[in-house]
């Protein structure tokens, strides 16, 4: 069974041949059938640029891009499988909910009928049933992102692209979308590909994914595997808030002589733990309390669950850990 | 269904075509409107102005294409070099007078005038921009003439001495208003006035209100807060507004005929050179310096920020 | 960033809403004098008030046909603009391309040059094409001023639409055929139809740029120019003023109303 989206040594460079802005730079990809996809990364990394490469809108420079095993290097945007679902929503402002869903199927030559019932199909699968014929600037931003992806899945896409689909929710209608996309794509079995800088949404949403920095992929796996053995210092910092150790206080830890993550949250107190430092600032996170502290001059962050008792700024404290808990990392 | 679909039809051959090679589609969209305004209208145009290197046989009356600053040097002698002076001052003239008359109209309009109020400003200076020059022209030849309204007014509130007391000015008065160069005046700035509104009055909407409030509270009074913040914020628009007010007044022809004495304005001297004058070289000499005045002053204007209050 | 109307000074808006009546009172003095029974000098006021010049208008032959002619030029350079207009907006809303700006620049020309020199120089085009003056050459110059017209109000509506929704739609398969006519088109009418008017408005009204290139036609502006210059019925010179005012006044009002929803409210490019 062919990937579902493949790169193979994809670029895509701007600017004149002698000093071009390297969008994307080589970049290996493999994306499975049926999987939920997230490409994370800082803005400028090249992640919107690899999604925009598998729809069409920009042609790779160098490299191919295949979609379930055909390469699509010389096929335009419009007869691509593939819809996408855009960071502005872009849906069209004169006409309703009905016709903008209904336009993919319009344009390929659907009778009205069959096309409006499919339509509504689509409409009531995002419980969006009854606005048919509202038009989008009639309303919210979520149902406006509800009808944007509504458009996108009437037309049995083999893949799905997600532009940044939440980033203008507020926190409870973006967890409450977050859940409805993860059991929409669980049931339609299609194959997500979803773009965000949003490392909390990426870790809870994904089934894969990758992390781009400077137009090349950091690193590739599974939620789990990337929170905790991120390969590289860029990626433990980018992906959950970690402390990342110079090789001398890994080694002071019991480590060897490289560089390292520790995850705040794995820390505790204990008057026996190995990394001993002095309290700076403490701070009151809802869940928890985030203690700052300083040891061997370097900052070091801790998160003690609510209930601990506290030490006080300016205190000497001994933290520790589980010995997996501290991840070797290859490279810098 | 697989990953890639058929293109079915022509238009999806075009279409594919057109994502491949982009430049393509903006060629055909570009070359018709390119070739009428690029070929024929700016070619035009460059042949005329080739022609103010020409000169004019005296014997024959016929052009002589030889390449010669003659012409000119007839630019230099007194009743040509007079036309050009009279143009630029009442050009200059005209510029002022606008600006004082619209400012009051733009910074109401900016600053104060809201729902139902701005619709009025809007249209009540959008309605005057567009509506008919020679209607406007007409109208003034009325207000204007000898036994017309100003004179009438005047009668009536016994402010006759004042009237005459202008026309009698020396240079610039007549024998009647719609003789004169204050009438010449008073019509050109009423046409060209929502020219000068419109650019004053998106650059002063642009000075944000906590500007004002800030200088208040430093200490400035309102004269001060006018000089040092407001008139300079809104110069870019002034000078937009100048350009129109400027450029349009050393071009025009038809004013003068109908409201003014028989001097000879710039446009005019055009008009009737490459006319029944036949003296194109010359007409040509003449349309050039309005050209190169303006590319000076759009320069200078664009360095000083105007165009962002186009 | 607006302050409170009732804030402001007193002087100011006695100077402002002077000044607009100021702008206003000359055209509706035009109206008066329609009427008047004065037949040789503009006295006022008016001596008497009488009806008799609009059926004098109307009995006029020369008037019929400038006004038939002015109907006809504005037509055809609107449609031959509205063409033109929409092709160089389409070019110029894509991304940047090596001499955009020159372009803009040069689509400007036209009205930003002095009539007098626009005129001269389409004159001596045609002459040189050996193109007879007449309607059509009436034409070809209105139209080059009028592209500029339609030109701004397309532009403008073009960067309000956002740009994805023409990448939603080939996303969505259409092709580029399709994309113009379900996408771009509905969203660029109301632009349109106001440049359009605009357009209308402007040619109809042309004096300057029209005298060079016409033969021995007469539009109404002309028409008008000449009554000026050598006045016969001057009363029935202000009727036609009324009709000259009126053909340019309905269009603009219509194209505001048309636009005024928008960033881009039709007539502000002038």
């Amino acid at each position: 069974m062919p990937a579902a989206v493949e790169f193979r040594s994809v670029s895509r460079h701007f600017g004149p041949a002698s000093a071009p802005i390297k969008a994307v730079d080589g970049v290996d990809l493999t994306i499975a059938e049926g999987a939920f996809f997230a490409m994370l990364g800082p803005s400028g990394s090249g992640k919107t640029t690899c999604l925009r490469l598998i729809s069409g809108f920009e042609s790779p420079t160098a490299g191919e891009i295949c979609i379930f095993g055909e390469n699509v290097s010389n096929t335009p945007p419009h007869l691509r499988n593939v819809n996408t679902v855009f960071q502005d929503y872009a849906l069209f402002p004169h006409m309703n909910v009905r016709d903008n869903v209904a336009y993919g199927l319009m344009v390929k030559g659907m009778a009205k009928a069959q096309r409006y019932a499919k339509a509504e199909e689509m409409l009531a699968l995002v419980h969006l049933d009854a606005y048919g014929n509202r038009k989008p600037g009639q309303l919210s931003g979520g149902q406006r992102q509800r009808v944007a992806l509504a458009r996108a899945l009437v037309n049995e896409p083999k893949v799905l692209l997600l532009d940044e689909p939440l980033g203008a929710l507020d926190l409870k209608l973006r967890e409450a979308m977050q859940d409805e996309l993860k059991s929409l794509q669980q049931r339609l079995g299609i194959t997500f590909v979803f773009v965000t800088h949003d490392q909390h949404e990426a870790l809870s949403m994904a089934d894969s994914l990758a992390v781009f920095n400077d137009g090349k992929i950091a690193q590739i796996g599974t939620p789990a595997e990337i929170y905790a053995q991120p390969k590289t210092r860029f990626v433990a910092d980018f992906v959950g808030s970690s402390n990342v150790l110079p090789p001398m206080l890994t080694q002071s830890l019991g480590g060897p002589a490289k560089w390292s993550s520790l995850r705040p949250e794995t820390l505790h107190l204990d008057p026996t733990g190995a990394l001993q430092g002095i309290v700076t600032s403490l701070r009151y996170l809802g869940s928890g309390h985030r203690i700052a502290l300083t040891a061997q001059g370097q900052d070091i962050a801790a998160i003690l669950p609510t209930g601990t008792p506290l030490p006080e700024p300016g205190q000497e404290i001994r933290l520790g850990f589980t010995p997996d808990a501290l991840h070797i990392m290859d490279e810098a | 269904m697989t990953a890639i679909l058929p293109a079915k039809s022509l238009a999806d051959r075009l279409t594919t075509l057109f994502w491949r090679k982009p430049k393509l589609l903006l060629a055909l969209l570009i070359t018709p409107p390119l070739l009428w305004l690029g070929v024929i209208y700016l070619g035009s145009l460059a042949a005329l102005l080739l022609q103010s290197f020409y000169s004019i046989d005296e014997f024959s009356g016929m052009v002589v294409r030889e390449f010669t600053l003659k012409t000119y040097g007839e630019l230099l002698r007194p009743q040509n070099y007079d036309i050009i002076l009279r143009t630029l001052t009442m050009s200059a003239a005209v510029t002022i007078g606008s600006v004082i008359l619209a400012f009051p109209i733009a910074y109401y309009a900016a600053r104060y005038a809201r729902g139902r109020w701005k619709a009025v400003f809007y249209l009540g200076i959008m309605l005057p921009l567009w509506s008919s020059y020679l209607v406007k022209v007409y109208a003034w030849k009325l207000i204007l003439a000898k036994e017309g309204i100003i004179t009438w007014a005047a009668t009536k509130t016994h402010t006759n001495f004042l009237l005459d007391a202008a026309l009698a000015l020396p240079g610039i008065g007549g024998n009647s208003l719609s003789t004169s160069y204050i009438g010449m005046f008073l019509v050109f700035t009423y046409v060209w006035l929502p020219f000068m509104i419109l650019p004053m009055q998106a650059s002063l909407e642009r000075v944000p209100t906590s500007m004002l409030e800030a200088s208040q509270d430093l200490g400035a009074t309102r004269a001060q807060t006018f000089r040092t913040v407001i008139v300079p914020l809104a110069l870019p628009g002034i000078i937009a507004g100048s350009i129109f007010t400027f450029s349009l007044t050393m071009g025009d022809y038809i004013i003068p005929q109908i409201v003014g004495n028989s001097a000879n304005f710039i446009g005019m001297a055009v008009y009737q050179l490459q006319g029944t004058a036949g003296n194109t070289p010359l007409a040509a000499a003449f349309a050039v310096i309005p050209i190169v005045i303006m590319l000076i002053y759009l320069s200078l204007a664009k360095r000083a920020g105007a165009f962002d209050a186009l | 960033m607006r302050s409170d109307p009732n804030a402001a000074p007193l002087s100011l808006k006695i100077a402002a809403i002077g000044g607009l009546l100021f702008l206003h009172l000359p055209i509706l003095l035009i109206f008066l004098y329609a009427f008047t029974t004065e037949e040789r000098t503009y006295a006022f006021p008016p001596p008497g008030v009488t009806l008799k010049w609009f059926a004098a208008a109307w009995e006029r032959p020369d008037i019929w046909q400038a006004l038939t002619l002015s109907l006809q030029v504005a037509t055809a350079a609107t449609l031959l603009a509205l063409i033109l207009g929409t092709l160089i907006s389409a070019a110029m809303a894509q991304a940047r391309f090596f001499g955009r700006e020159q372009i803009s620049l040069l689509i400007i020309l036209p009205i930003a040059l002095p009539g007098v020199i626009t005129g001269m120089s389409l004159r001596s085009a045609f002459g040189l094409m050996d193109i007879p003056f007449s309607t059509l050459t009436i034409i070809l110059g209105h139209a080059t001023f009028c592209i500029v017209i339609v030109y701004n109000n397309a532009v403008a509506r073009f960067r309000r639409l956002s740009g994805g929704v023409l990448e939603a739609s080939a996303d969505l398969g259409a092709n580029a055929f399709q994309t113009f006519r379900y996408i771009l088109l509905p969203n660029l009418g109301t632009a349109l139809l106001a440049g359009g008017m605009l357009a209308f408005a402007l040619s109809f009204d042309e004096v300057i740029v029209t005298t060079f290139t016409a033969g021995q036609q007469a539009t109404l502006p002309i028409w008008m120019l000449e009554e000026l210059i050598r006045p016969r019925q001057r009363p029935v010179t202000n009727v036609v003023a009324m009709v000259v005012f009126a053909a340019t006044f309905f269009p603009i009002l219509l194209a505001y109303y048309l636009t005024r929803n928008g960033s881009e409210t039709a007539g502000a490019g002038k």
